[in-house]
């Protein structure tokens, strides 16, 4: 039997490890578009400050990449080492967009980083900057695919259920690509990115103005991450209001738990802009309500309700009725496979097979299930209200915060004065991590508001886990923390090292800072 | 669908066997350059030359075992689950070695302080000769089977440890593999510099590709009179929808054979690793360097073929419950999943194959003391 304590240190490694190494991925594909850019207008201009601005970019840009393939490593290790029952019982729908990721994607991006550090001198500008290009192009498409196998996770098309193979099977590959889910988030989560990117050059921009060293290489730098990262917070703010309204249809208990949305209104529903909710009563013991605003996010419409965390809790639990015949009719059919009887009565109940396996977490056996446990088993389809609410709330309010900072840069970059003026690089400095926190934000909003579910309705997380002993996972996550302390510390000393040092890191002899060594 | 279900599942069997050849001649070159890095680069601009023979390419190589992994995620899903969470602490040796490669390429020459860039050379040393030691302890265990079994829901348990992975012939094989990777990335750094680097790249290459083809020979004794091999016992359903736990299998000594006996023109698949390890020694002796490079991996062909033509078709035995063994048959995906993959493969493969020679041939020549001076900024 699978404890509690196995299934929470699965988890906390797994978020700890993904968390971990979203805080390079985001950068990563916002700055390749950044070096895209750069080296456009140096094959464009010929002017060798753009030539520099891509090297150096690129340079601090190598360094982050490093750890982002580092630790990319740990998670296709992991489906496999922590969460072996997930991997059978989904990895003919889940294998296959992480397959093709590598070979449609990674291979793409990872060999042509390779020309874009190494082959300025043995390419041609303009077969360098096509260098640059696929590996912008390499780095999206990976995200792309990740985001359809983790779309698939939250909404769960084009499959079902065979109780021959006792796992979920393929049924339509273009549904699971092209799944609205995947896509929405796709789009969300690539623009923030892009932000990303744009506020790591425009922060470390913004210092060197502030200093006043490097003026023109930074001049120029801000207002390519200014026009850049406007374009791209109003894409990550306007994408983010689609996901939205994609969840109001696959996943409506994520979206009432992020908004607190405990009754169902009548259409359409208010949004509460702060509230305090109470797990333990399922009710907000305070809020403040602007009126229909929720109601024309998550449906679009102003005669479509959304129901309330209370309603999805009792229709679940008559899922969770449902789901405890489909395991018994299950068990059956899998002692007597050719029973057309069975199978026909399996059928009609399968679709709730995962709201029964939810009570696996209780009882050993269907004929133990009581009342109570089914009470348990639906309250627990409910995630935590107030951890959502707010890092929701967190990262809604710094993507606004971010809009003003781009919309102020860029107006000051087209009249041309942003140089003169301190508050802005000094904001725009200060507001280095914000994009990192809003992407984590995001990653737990979509993450934990998926619980109980490894994939939503379909399987249970306590299902999914390996059957190691608690002491292999204390042992690895010991690993996993000494070695990401260690390299994180080796990364952000030469991030600020070569930050500080500024261009003249590229030892041409145009900057402050040239370094030069004895060679041996 | 182009193919029926059985051919589909043989063909993703000869699929996964060339992406983990594919991994062991393209990331294997650079891991036997890794490895040896410590002991052919006596001082700091030699090493530099070493690591920058690889600088432009580990990152591509490397994605061959990603795409390998997902590969087996997507076409054997059950295999990837039992033998990633049996193998836990192998598997996070290997992950937590490859660490060391990323940061290491990266990292080491961007600071100039000798305790820094020795301590990374090491690093580069563990992620070069840590996974294929365990990859060939691996393969040597699934050779004698491994003890696991599934509960009737197909939950995977694995009751063995992890010191019961190191037992001698699992050892042996993880020297076979080890050698096979330092002889084939000798020869590829043999290859790509000049003058003291090249002659202790070849003395390398002279030693490894013996070992190799000893350690390679005294592991087809073993297992011609060893105690191991499995077979299937009763009829098979090469069309059936999967499921191990639908068969009988039982220990059979010397199993491993019994595919030459039916197929002798597998026997060409052995032969293919010592004509390949023989005519690479001889041409690397005679400083053709680039022909040893061919020969090497048509070897390494050899070696994981000769592994994967004994067992079929079993890919993960089980050694406590051989009936619960998983095979080509039925350890697979659905129909439809390997079809997908199949064209994913077919398409994709071939474009990976051309801009990864051509990302090669930009980067072509000897690197030199010259160059690292020259990109003293730029290279690693």
């Amino acid at each position: 039997m699978v404890s509690e304590q196995l299934v929470d240190l699965s988890r906390l490694q797994f978020a700890a490890t993904a968390m971990y190494h979203f805080l390079f991925v985001p950068l990563t594909i916002g700055m390749v578009w950044m070096l895209v850019i750069m080296e456009s207008v140096y094959v464009m201009t010929g002017k060798t400050i753009y030539k520099d601005m891509t090297r150096f970019w690129g340079k601090l840009f190598g360094i982050n990449f490093a750890l982002g393939v580092t630790t990319g490593i740990t998670l296709e290790f992991q489906f496999g080492t922590n969460w072996a029952y997930y991997s059978h019982y989904v990895g003919d729908i889940f294998g296959a967009p992480l397959a093709i990721e590598g070979l449609m994607a990674f291979f793409l991006e990872s060999t042509f980083i390779g020309l874009f550090f190494f082959g300025w001198d043995r390419l041609s500008r303009q077969q360098h900057l096509l260098v640059t290009i696929l590996m912008a192009v390499g780095t999206n498409l990976s995200a792309l695919w990740i985001l359809i196998a983790n779309g698939w996770m939250q909404n769960p098309v084009g499959s079902e259920f065979s109780y021959e193979t006792m796992r979920m099977e393929l049924t339509d590959f273009w549904a699971v690509v092209f799944n609205p889910v995947a896509q929405g988030k796709f789009v969300h989560t690539v623009s923030a990115g892009y932000v990303t990117g744009a506020m790591f050059v425009l922060s470390i921009s913004a210092w060197y103005l502030l200093r006043g060293r490097d003026v023109e290489f930074a001049k120029r730098s801000f207002r390519i991450a200014a026009a850049f990262g406007f374009a791209s917070i109003c894409s990550v703010i306007v994408l983010g209001d689609e996901s939205g309204y994609a969840l109001g249809e696959a996943q409506q208990t994520k979206l009432a738990a992020m908004e607190a949305m405990w009754e169902t209104e009548p259409a359409p529903a208010s949004f509460n802009v702060i509230a305090v909710p109470n797990e333990a009563e399922m009710k907000n013991d305070f809020a403040i309500h602007i009126p229909w605003v929720m109601g024309l996010i998550g449906t679009r419409s102003l005669d479509k309700e959304l129901p309330g965390l209370n309603q999805i809790y009792a229709l679940n639990r008559e899922r969770v009725k449902v789901g405890v015949e489909a395991v018994k009719l299950l068990e059956a059919l899998r002692k007597s496979p050719q029973d057309a009887a069975l199978r026909e009565a399996f059928d009609r109940v399968k679709d709730d097979l995962g709201f029964g396996l939810l009570l696996k977490k209780y009882a050993a056996s269907m004929d133990d299930v009581t009342p109570e446990l089914i009470d348990r088993a639906a309250r627990d389809t409910l995630p935590k209200v107030t951890p959502l609410f707010w890092t929701f709330r967190i990262m809604v309010a710094l993507g606004f915060a971010m809009l003003a900072l781009f919309g102020l840069a860029l107006w000051y970059s087209i009249k041309g004065d942003f140089a003169q003026r301190p508050w802005l690089l000094r904001w725009a400095l200060w507001f280095l991590p914000m994009p990192w926190i809003s992407c984590e934000m995001g990653w737990f909003v979509a993450e934990y508001g998926r619980q109980p579910w490894t994939i939503y309705g379909v399987l249970p997380t306590h299902l999914s886990v390996s059957t190691l002993t608690v002491n292999s996972l204390y042992g690895s996550l010991a690993g996993f923390v000494g070695f990401y302390t260690l390299l994180l510390i080796v990364e952000m000393y030469l991030m600020v090292k070569f930050a500080r040092q500024g261009p003249g890191s590229l030892g041409t002899g145009r900057y402050l800072n040239e370094t030069h060594h004895a060679h041996a | 669908m182009i193919f029926d279900y059985p051919t589909f599942k043989i063909i993703w069997w000869l699929l996964v066997g060339v992406l983990l050849v594919g991994f062991a001649i393209m990331d294997g070159h650079d891991m036997g350059v890794g490895t040896l890095l410590p002991f052919v680069g006596r001082n700091d601009e030699e090493r530099r030359v070493v690591i920058n023979t690889v600088g432009p390419h580990w990152d591509g190589n490397q994605v061959w075992f990603i795409t390998g992994g997902g590969a087996i995620f997507a076409a054997w899903p059950i295999v990837y689950a039992t033998a990633f969470s049996g193998f836990y602490w192998a598997m996070l040796a290997v992950l937590w070695a490859l660490f060391f490669r990323p940061v290491g390429f990266d990292y080491r020459s961007k600071i100039h302080n000798a305790t820094w860039r020795s301590t990374w050379d090491w690093g580069l040393f563990i992620g070069g000769a840590v996974p294929p030691l365990i990859f060939g302890v691996a393969f040597g265990n699934l050779l004698q089977g491994v003890p696991f079994h599934f509960d009737d829901t197909l939950v995977p348990y694995y009751t063995g440890s992890f010191w019961g992975l190191l037992n001698p012939f699992a050892l042996l094989a993880g020297v076979v593999s080890t050698a096979m990777i330092t002889f084939h990335g000798a020869i590829y750094l043999a290859h790509r510099t000049e003058g003291d680097i090249q002659r202790r790249a070849t003395t390398a290459a002279l030693i490894f590709g013996v070992l190799m083809l000893v350690g390679f020979t005294a592991a087809g004794l073993w297992i011609a009179n060893g105690s191991f091999g499995y077979a299937i016992t009763s009829v098979l359903d090469t069309a059936a929808l999967p499921n191990p736990l639908a068969k009988t299998v039982e220990l059979q000594p010397g199993a491993w054979l019994a595919n030459y006996d039916k197929a002798p023109l597998t026997m060409l698949v052995p032969a293919l690793a010592y004509a390949g390890g023989l005519a690479a020694l001889l041409l690397v002796w005679k400083g053709r360097t680039l022909a040893a490079f061919v020969a090497s991996s048509f070897a390494i062909i050899g070696v994981i073929g000769t592994a994967g033509v004994s067992m079929f078709p079993f890919v993960m035995p089980s050694s406590t419950v051989p009936g619960a063994s998983l095979t080509v048959w039925d350890a697979v995906s659905s129909h439809r999943t390997l079809g997908i993959m199949f064209w994913a493969t077919v398409i994709f493969m071939p474009i990976i194959v051309a801009y990864t020679s051509w990302a090669y041939s930009v980067m072509a020549g000897k690197v030199t003391a010259a160059y690292i001076r020259e990109n003293e900024h730029s290279a690693y």
